[in-house]
C-alpha cells in the first residue's frame, strides 16, 4: 500500500505547527494504523529527520493513551474504536490520511500528536474516588448491590479516559467523561455518601479546566470506544440539579 | 548470603508473627519520611496510595500521562480470592497450595501462603473502593472457574477486571495527591538509581516533555515498574513496558532472580508483518469451547473450512486425551510451537494454529456461543477482519508475564537496603509459572498490604540518619553517568533504527529462551546478543536532541537495558539444567516430553549480581516444611 500522509508537526507547546506531507510505500492491509505511523518513524530516521511524536501505550484499546484526529473523525473513520485498533485496510491505497492532534483548549499540544490530558486527572482528584482508607473495609458481601445496578455503574465505569469525547465536540466539553465517573460512583451504594459533594466538586473543576457546556449534539457517544451512553450526561444533570437544591 | 527473613512460627501464624514484632513509628514521624515509588499500576499506586494515607511523604513516577494508564489495566479474566463463596471447598489452605504447585514449586511457602491469606480482604477492599465486580441478580458476587483450578474462586468486571481495579487504584491515588501527600510525577523515566553509603536514596529522573535529567531523594525507593517481556519484542505487554529501572537497580547492586521464568500465553493472534508491534491476547477462556488443530499435511494451502476431518490434526486431544484443549498455558504453548517449528503452522506466515468453534457451534446453538464469546469474536474481527463464526481464528503463543524478577525478601526489600520491589517486577510468588487471575492479586496484596506494613521496619531506623539530599556528590556523579550514557547513545550516529536491533533481539530470544531451550542454543544465543550489543553501540541512529520531547531516545534508552537483560535471561536458562514449569530444557523432559524437574539439585533460587566481569549466581535454597513437591502430569 502506499499513502500520502499529511501530519501536524509541532516542535513544543511555544511554538506554532503546520501540516506537512510524508509519501509512504510498503504498508500492508494488515499493518495498523499506529504501525504505519512506526513505519514513516523509522523512515525519518533513515533520512536524519526528527521523529514524529504521538501516543500510544497499550496498543488493544484499553489504555486511552492513543487518539489522534483522522481525516477529521476522532480515532478515524469508524464508530466506537481507538486509534490503536484501527487498520491499514480501512483506507483505500494511494489515498491521503491527514492527522491532527485533539483539538480543544483544555488539552494543550506538547509536541507533534501528543496532547496534555491532565485535566481529566484532575476532575477526578476532586471527587472521582470513595473516600476510604485501605484497611477499613467491611466483608464484601455486607452489602448487597443488585445486578441491574452493578451492570449500570460497570456500563459507566468502562470509560478509558481517551479524550475523544472532548476533541470530538463542537464545544470541546467533558461532560461524558465527567458524567461516567460520576455515575459510575453514585449508582454504587459505596459511593451514596459523597454522591452530593462528588458532582458538585467534580462538575464545578470540569468547568475551572474550561471545557465547554454540553448541547446535547451526541457527537461523543459515536465515537467514544467503550460505547458511553449520553444518557449519563443527563442523569449527571439531574444529579447536580437534586445536590443543589438539597444544600 | 542470601536472608528470606521468613518469620518464625507455623505457616498460618507467620505474617501475624511478623507484623506482631516489626517496628512502628510515630504518626507525627511519618511526615518526616519521604518514599519514592516508580511506577503507578496495580502495585504502584496501591502502595503509593496506602503509604500516604498512613502519612508518609510519597513521590510516585510513571512514564504515561497519567496514573491511569499502568499496564495493569489491560488484564482482562480476573483476580483470584480465598472467599469461598460458592461453597466448593476453597480455603486459604487450597489456593496456597494451587499456587505453589502452579509455580511447579519454584517459590517460597511463606510467601505463597500470605499471598492467599490476604487475598479475600483484598476484594472487601475493592469492593469498598467501587470496582463494579459482577453480581448475582439477589446483589451477591459472582465468581468463575479459571485456569485449571477446581474451585471457583475468581472474581471479574466483566472482561476488564484489570482496568476497573487499576482505576479503583488510581482514583485512590488522586485523592491523595488532592490531600497533598502524594506528589505525581507522570510523563518521568527513572533513569538509575543511586545508592549513598550501601542505601537506596534516591533516583535520578528524565522529563519526558522536556529531556531535562532530575534529581529526587528520599528514605526509601519502591521499585514497581512491572514485566520486562518485551525483550522478546513481540509480546501481549503495551508497548513502553520495559526492564530499565529493575535492570539500573540491578546494576547498583540488587539480585535478579529466576529472570528466565517468562510465561508464554498460548492463544494471543499471530504475527501478520514483519512492522508488527504487539500481540494481541484472547482470553484463555476460549479454549473451554474451541479446539486447536493445524492440517496433517505440511504445507497445506487449502482454506480451512475445505480441509476435511480426517486430515485435521487436533495435536491438544491426541497428546494430552485427559486435559485436551484445556491443557496449562506452558504445555499448550509449547505443543503449538512443536506443530509450527515441524511445519504444520498455518496463516499467511505459517506461524499460527486454527482455534475453531464449528463443533461447539454445532453442539450448543449461535446463540450460546455469542452470548460467551460474543466480544471476544468482535475484536477478532476489528483487528484481523475475519468473522470467527464462520472460519477458524488464528491464534499463536506469545511473550506475556514475566515470573522473574528482582529478588526480594519476605519484607519485600531487594538486596540493596531501602530499595523494595513490589509487584510483576519482583520474583516472589509465582515461581516457574503463574496461575491465571493471580497476577492482579499479587500486584495488589503487595502494594496495599504488605509493603505498607513491611517498609516501617526499614524507616524506623532511617529516621535516625541524615535526611538524604540532593547535593550529595554521589547524586551529581549518578547523574553525570546518565548523561554520559545518553549522549554517547546520540553520538554514535549510524545506519540502523532502534527497532531493526530490537526485531534482532526479539527473534533470537523468542528463538532460544522461551518455550523450549536447549544448551547449544542458549550459548549461540549469548554470542548473538553480544554481537547485537557490539553492533547497536557502534550502529544505531538515534534523531533529535536529548533536550525535548524525543520518543525514538526513550526506545533506545530502554532497548540499550533489555540487550543486557537479554543476556542475563539466557545465562540463567542455560544455568538450570532441569525443566520446571515454563522453563523447558529440551535435555530434561521424559520420555512422554514432558517436564523433567530435578529437585535434587535445583530446589532453589537462581539470585544473580551484576559486576562488569559477569553475572554471578547465589541461591536461595528453598524448604518445603508443609507440602511435598509432587510431578504435574496432564496426560
Amino acid at each position: 500500500m502506499k499513502i500520502t500522509f499529511k501530519i501536524w508537526r509541532q516542535e513544543n507547546s511555544n511554538t506554532s505547527g503546520d501540516f506537512k506531507s510524508y509519501d509512504v510505500d510498503g504498508l500492508t492491509e494488515d499493518m495498523s494504523f499506529l504501525e504505519a505511523l512506526d513505519h514513516l518513524n523509522e523512515l525519518l530516521v533513515q533520512r536524519d529527520e526528527k521523529v514524529i511524536a504521538y501516543e500510544y501505550d497499550c496498543r488493544e484499546g484499553i489504555c486511552g493513551q492513543c487518539g489522534v484526529f483522522i481525516n477529521g473523525r476522532a480515532h478515524g473513520p469508524h464508530a466506537n474504536m481507538t486509534t490503536c485498533q484501527l487498520h491499514m485496510r480501512s483506507f483505500k491505497d494511494g489515498g491521503t490520511i491527514v492527522v491532527e492532534p485533539w483539538r480543544a483548549k483544555s488539552f494543550p499540544i506538547i509536541k507533534d500528536l501528543v496532547v496534555d490530558r491532565s485535566a481529566f486527572d484532575r476532575i477526578i482528584e476532586h471527587g472521582g474516588y470513595i473516600s476510604a482508607k485501605t484497611g477499613t473495609a467491611a466483608e464484601a458481601n455486607a452489602i448487597l448491590v443488585g445486578k441491574e445496578i452493578a451492570d449500570k455503574a460497570m456500563d459507566a465505569a468502562a470509560c478509558i479516559g481517551c479524550g475523544a469525547c472532548v476533541a470530538t465536540c463542537k464545544n470541546a466539553s467533558a461532560a461524558l467523561f465527567t458524567a461516567a465517573k460520576i455515575n459510575h460512583l453514585n449508582n454504587l451504594p459505596q459511593g451514596h455518601q459523597e454522591a452530593d459533594k462528588r458532582v458538585m466538586e467534580m462538575t464545578w473543576q470540569m468547568e475551572q479546566e474550561g471545557f465547554g457546556s454540553c448541547t446535547f449534539t451526541g457527537a461523543c457517544e459515536v465515537e467514544c470506544p467503550e460505547s458511553i451512553s449520553i444518557t449519563n450526561i443527563a442523569e449527571m444533570n439531574a444529579r447536580l440539579v437534586k445536590a443543589k437544591w438539597l444544600r | 548470603m542470601l536472608n528470606s527473613k521468613i518469620p518464625e512460627g507455623p505457616l498460618e501464624n507467620k505474617w501475624r508473627n511478623y507484623q506482631i514484632k516489626s517496628q512502628l513509628i510515630n504518626p507525627a514521624n511519618k511526615k518526616k519520611l519521604n518514599v519514592i515509588v516508580v511506577g503507578s499500576g496495580l502495585a504502584g499506586a496501591g502502595a503509593a496510595a496506602t503509604l500516604a494515607e498512613l502519612g508518609y511523604d510519597v513521590q510516585c513516577f510513571c512514564y504515561q500521562d497519567s496514573a491511569r494508564r499502568a499496564h495493569s489495566v489491560a488484564a482482562q479474566g480476573g483476580i483470584n480470592a480465598a472467599k469461598n463463596y460458592q461453597h466448593d471447598g476453597d480455603s486459604v489452605w487450597r489456593m496456597f497450595y494451587d499456587t505453589l504447585k502452579g509455580g511447579d514449586f519454584r517459590s517460597r511457602e511463606a510467601n505463597v501462603y500470605r499471598l492467599a491469606e490476604l487475598s479475600a480482604p483484598l476484594i472487601d477492599h475493592y469492593v469498598q473502593q467501587g470496582v463494579p465486580f459482577a453480581r448475582e441478580y439477589g446483589g451477591v458476587l459472582v465468581n468463575r472457574s479459571f485456569g485449571g483450578v477446581q474451585v471457583q474462586r475468581t472474581f471479574y468486571a466483566r472482561g476488564q477486571t484489570g482496568q476497573q481495579l487499576l482505576l479503583a487504584a488510581y482514583s485512590q491515588l488522586y485523592k491523595m495527591k488532592h490531600a497533598k501527600k502524594v506528589t505525581m510525577f507522570p510523563r518521568h523515566e527513572m533513569l538509575d538509581l543511586v545508592v549513598i553509603d550501601g542505601k537506596a536514596k534516591g533516583i535520578i529522573a528524565r522529563d519526558l516533555v522536556t529531556g531535562q535529567l532530575k534529581r529526587f531523594s528520599a528514605h526509601a525507593v519502591v521499585l514497581a515498574t512491572g514485566g520486562y517481556s518485551r525483550v522478546f519484542r513481540l509480546s501481549t505487554l503495551a508497548i513502553g513496558c520495559n526492564g530499565s529501572a529493575i535492570w539500573k537497580a540491578h546494576k547498583r547492586g540488587a539480585y535478579f532472580a529466576a529472570p528466565s521464568f517468562t510465561q508464554i500465553h498460548p492463544t494471543a493472534l499471530p504475527q501478520t508483518s514483519k512492522a508488527q508491534s504487539k500481540l494481541t491476547l484472547m482470553s484463555e477462556s476460549l479454549r473451554n469451547d474451541g479446539r486447536i488443530w493445524v492440517p496433517k499435511k505440511k504445507d497445506d494451502d487449502r482454506k480451512a473450512n475445505s480441509i476435511p476431518e480426517e486430515e485435521r490434526d487436533y495435536y491438544l486431544e491426541r497428546r494430552y486425551p485427559s486435559f485436551g484443549n484445556l491443557a496449562p498455558r506452558d504445555i499448550a504453548s509449547r505443543a503449538a510451537k512443536e506443530r509450527i517449528d515441524a511445519g504444520y503452522g498455518v496463516g499467511r506466515l505459517k506461524n499460527a494454529v486454527y482455534l475453531d468453534f464449528k463443533h461447539a457451534i454445532e453442539r450448543f446453538g449461535m446463540g450460546i456461543i455469542k452470548d460467551r464469546y460474543g466480544n471476544l469474536f468482535k475484536m477478532y474481527k476489528k483487528i484481523t477482519g475475519v468473522d470467527a463464526y464462520k472460519e477458524p481464528m488464528q491464534i499463536s503463543p506469545a511473550a506475556h508475564f514475566s515470573m522473574g524478577g528482582l529478588w526480594v525478601d519476605y519484607e519485600l526489600m531487594t538486596t540493596v537496603p531501602g530499595l523494595y520491589a513490589i509487584g510483576e517486577c519482583n520474583f516472589s510468588d509465582h515461581g516457574a509459572n503463574r496461575l491465571g487471575a493471580n497476577s492482579l492479586l499479587q500486584a495488589s496484596i503487595d502494594g496495599y498490604f504488605v509493603l505498607p506494613n513491611t517498609i516501617n521496619n526499614y524507616l524506623a531506623n532511617a529516621l535516625k540518619e541524615e535526611p538524604p539530599t540532593v547535593e550529595h556528590p554521589e547524586f551529581e556523579q549518578v547523574e553525570n553517568e546518565v548523561q554520559h550514557h545518553i549522549y554517547k547513545l546520540l553520538a554514535i550516529k549510524g545506519r540502523k533504527t532502534v527497532d531493526h536491533f530490537h526485531r534482532e533481539l526479539g527473534k533470537i530470544m523468542w528463538q532460544e529462551c522461551a518455550m523450549s531451550r536447549n544448551k547449544k542454543g542458549l550459548e549461540k544465543a549469548i554470542l548473538q546478543i553480544e554481537k547485537i550489543r557490539s553492533e547497536f553501540w557502534t550502529d544505531v541512529k538515534v534523531t533529535g536532541s536529548d533536550k525535548e520531547m524525543n520518543t525514538e531516545l526513550e526506545k533506545a534508552l530502554r532497548l540499550a537495558d533489555f540487550i543486557e537483560l537479554g543476556l542475563l535471561m539466557c545465562t540463567d536458562a542455560l544455568q538450570r539444567e532441569e525443566s520446571c514449569g515454563a522453563h523447558f530444557r529440551e535435555e530434561y523432559q521424559t520420555s512422554e516430553g514432558e517436564a523433567l524437574r530435578m529437585d535434587n539439585d535445583y530446589s532453589f533460587v537462581s539470585a544473580w549480581s551484576y559486576s562488569k566481569d559477569g553475572f554471578k549466581l547465589h541461591k536461595e535454597v528453598l524448604k518445603y516444611e508443609n507440602v511435598e513437591p509432587t510431578v504435574r502430569s496432564y496426560k
